[in-house]
């Protein structure tokens, strides 16, 4: 069995749990880098919420490996759960307390002693939520819950943050603003690790992307290892005044795949060929008015890898790749 | 925020599970749930009515009736009743006239389980909604998550469940002492309560009872779907406590001083017993809300 390398703070190798007949993590792999943001994207159901609590041991594994910090957090939970900073999909607060008594709980079960107050109201202060800390949180927006759970993340000053849909619930703009806060956290140097199930969340954000499904992890890499293994080499759209005049490109050489459905979308063997098509349209007296090399978005990764695009032809990912075999590609 | 370096990874060697309970963690589970509930007014209120009616209300108008209206039939009849008591109990029996002696009687004797069921009631209703209310509310993810011990949590929710009932009855106790000695002690001689049977079953007796309770009722927080489940079935589990509570609590009071004690001895080695069972019952997984049969 694989071992954690020196760098690696989260180490799970075939891990499975299952609760009554619900597979709820099913042979998972997952590896988090030191200082790395590593994002578990999947549907709802997917086991990223499992797998967090795995990590900080409060769930232990039916069958697999985990090392957090180079060791097994079932034995050594307590220590784990002290160097990790969690926020939950639900806030996880006491409506009944306020804001301040909230932080204090927390600062008291990490033993934070006579640093809690100034710890509270740093972190307090870094999420802008200073002012409310003597309201009950019953009465705070949502997005000042999400405020307050991040802030109450970060007081111990954690070396891992596991992060589980932190910006479930709340408006574009604090869920903008939230994404903002962890983006300027994790430039900082923490090892993040963030649940989503969207996309878009993820993009711009993430080191390290892991698609899970159904307790397993799809796929794994950097944003542009995965596009290189799994996106067609050049993509790109072009559009016209008569779109049906471009159908003519699917017969040309170089051109690998065709599609149209309003804009058209090409798959090139090599975007160098983008030069010669449009001269060839021109000529032909085809009015462009599109033309845009497309480069994909983690949604086109995503849903490629679950259409099963990225097993077109000439897009097949080295087997040896960076230990990443087609077979992993379920 | 210092982020942690990959040498550090490896070289920082966190040390395993001790077992070792953190009392300052202990006690900060109790008092932020204590916390919670004197901001809940909805359930502190009811409960301060409850221990009125039990300590003040009933006793005050029961000990005026006899004392001060002097319905001779009542007095009468109670001083019938008083010769079933143990012999040792009706030597004890202080008062010159039989108005007194039923006061006394009725003082000492036949409130006994009051100071039970009074703490009982309220403990169970903060210890069912515990751990379950942790699980509904979301925050049993943050407890699960945090740093502090299933033993640690388990006894600062014992605790503060413990704490409300127990508290009621002893203030409850100090009202009650003061309405007996105000309205039966002109009757036999001046102040006399409590007595010493009094004073080994709230502080000897009444403990283990409320241990016992807490402990079978916090099981069943931990295990069941709801508030409302946990309610019901700790009324359930708990009533024939109660029961057992309320005859061993009257038995403490007529028996000699030594039955008292063995009563209560042998309350606290079951109740130790049950409390070492019980946390066994509380999980992370259970806080969490995901282990099977949940």
């Amino acid at each position: 069995m694989a071992t954690a390398t020196r760098d690696e703070l989260v180490h799970m190798r075939g891990v499975c749990r299952r609760f009554g007949h619900v597979d709820a993590l099913a042979d998972l792999d997952l590896t988090v880098s030191v200082g790395s943001i590593t994002v578990l994207l999947g549907p709802n159901g997917a086991g990223k919420t499992t797998a967090i609590r795995m990590i900080t041991g409060a769930l232990d594994p039916d069958a697999g490996e985990i090392r957090v910090f180079g060791v097994d957090p079932a034995d050594h939970g307590q220590a784990v759960r002290e160097r990790c900073g969690v926020v939950s999909a639900k806030p996880s607060l006491y409506d009944r307390l306020s804001g301040w008594d909230n932080l204090a709980y927390a600062a008291e079960l990490y033993g934070l002693g006579r640093h809690a107050d100034d710890r509270i109201l740093d972190a307090a202060a870094q999420f802008g939520i200073q002012d409310s800390l003597d309201a009950q949180v019953g009465g705070y927006s949502t997005g000042m819950k999400t405020r307050l759970a991040l802030a109450r993340s970060v007081m111990h000053r954690p070396d891992l943050l596991l992060f589980d849909e932190p910006t479930s619930g709340l408006d574009p703009e604090s869920s903008h603003a939230v994404l903002e806060l962890i983006r300027d956290f994790a430039g900082g140097g923490s090892t993040v690790v963030m649940c989503t199930h969207l996309l878009l969340e993820a993009e711009g954000l993430a080191d390290r992307v892991v698609v899970m499904e159904e307790g397993t992890d799809l796929i794994a890499g950097t944003p542009d290892e995965l596009t290189e293994r799994y996106w067609p080499g050049a993509v790109v759209r072009m559009d016209a005044e008569r779109p049906e005049a471009l159908d003519r490109l699917a017969r040309r050489e170089g051109v690998l795949a065709y599609e149209r459905d309003g804009t058209a979308e090409l798959q090139l063997d090599d975007l160098a060929r983008i030069p010669d098509l449009v001269s060839e349209l021109t000529a032909d007296g085809v009015r462009l008015t599109r033309v845009e090399p497309r480069r994909p978005t983690l949604e086109d990764l995503y849903f490629a890898v679950r259409d099963g695009r990225a097993f077109a032809e000439g897009t097949r990912p080295a087997a040896d790749d960076a230990g990443l075999t087609i077979e992993e590609v379920r | 925020m210092a982020a942690i370096t990959a040498s550090e990874v490896s070289a920082t060697a966190l040390p395993a599970d001790s077992g070792h309970i953190d009392r300052a963690r202990l006690w900060t589970v109790a008092r932020t749930d204590l916390k919670q509930l004197i901001q809940a007014k909805d359930f502190w209120i009811p409960m301060l009515i409850l221990g009125s009616i039990f300590f003040l209300f009933v006793p005050t108008v029961l000990l005026l009736a006899i004392t001060r209206v002097g319905n001779v039939q009542v007095v009468e009849q109670l001083s019938t009743t008083l010769e079933v008591l143990p012999q040792k109990a009706q030597e004890a029996i202080q008062g010159d006239s039989d108005a007194g002696r039923a006061a006394y009687a009725m003082a000492v004797y036949l409130f006994a389980p009051v100071a039970i069921v009074v703490p009982l009631t309220i403990s169970t209703a903060v210890g069912a909604a515990t751990i379950v209310g942790e699980r509904e509310k979301g925050t049993g993810e943050f407890l699960a998550h945090s740093p502090a011990a299933v033993r640690e949590i388990y006894l600062g929710k014992l605790i503060a469940s413990l704490v409300p009932g127990y508290l009621t009855t002893l203030l409850g106790f100090g009202v009650y002492s003061l309405v007996v000695n105000l309205i039966v002690g002109p009757d036999v001689g001046g102040w006399f309560f409590p007595t010493q049977e009094w004073w080994v079953l709230m502080f000897w007796v009444v403990p283990p009872f409320l241990a016992l309770t807490l402990s079978l009722v916090l099981r069943l927080s931990a295990r069941v779907k709801s508030t409302a489940a946990a309610q019901q079935a700790s009324g359930l589990v708990t009533l024939p406590l109660i029961m057992v509570a309320y005859s061993q609590s009257t038995g403490a009071l007529f028996g000699a001083g030594s039955a008292s004690f063995v009563i209560g001895a042998v309350a606290w080695v079951i109740a130790i017993i049950g409390l070492s069972r019980g946390v066994r019952a509380v999980t992370r997984a259970r806080l969490l809300g995901v282990a099977d049969g949940i």
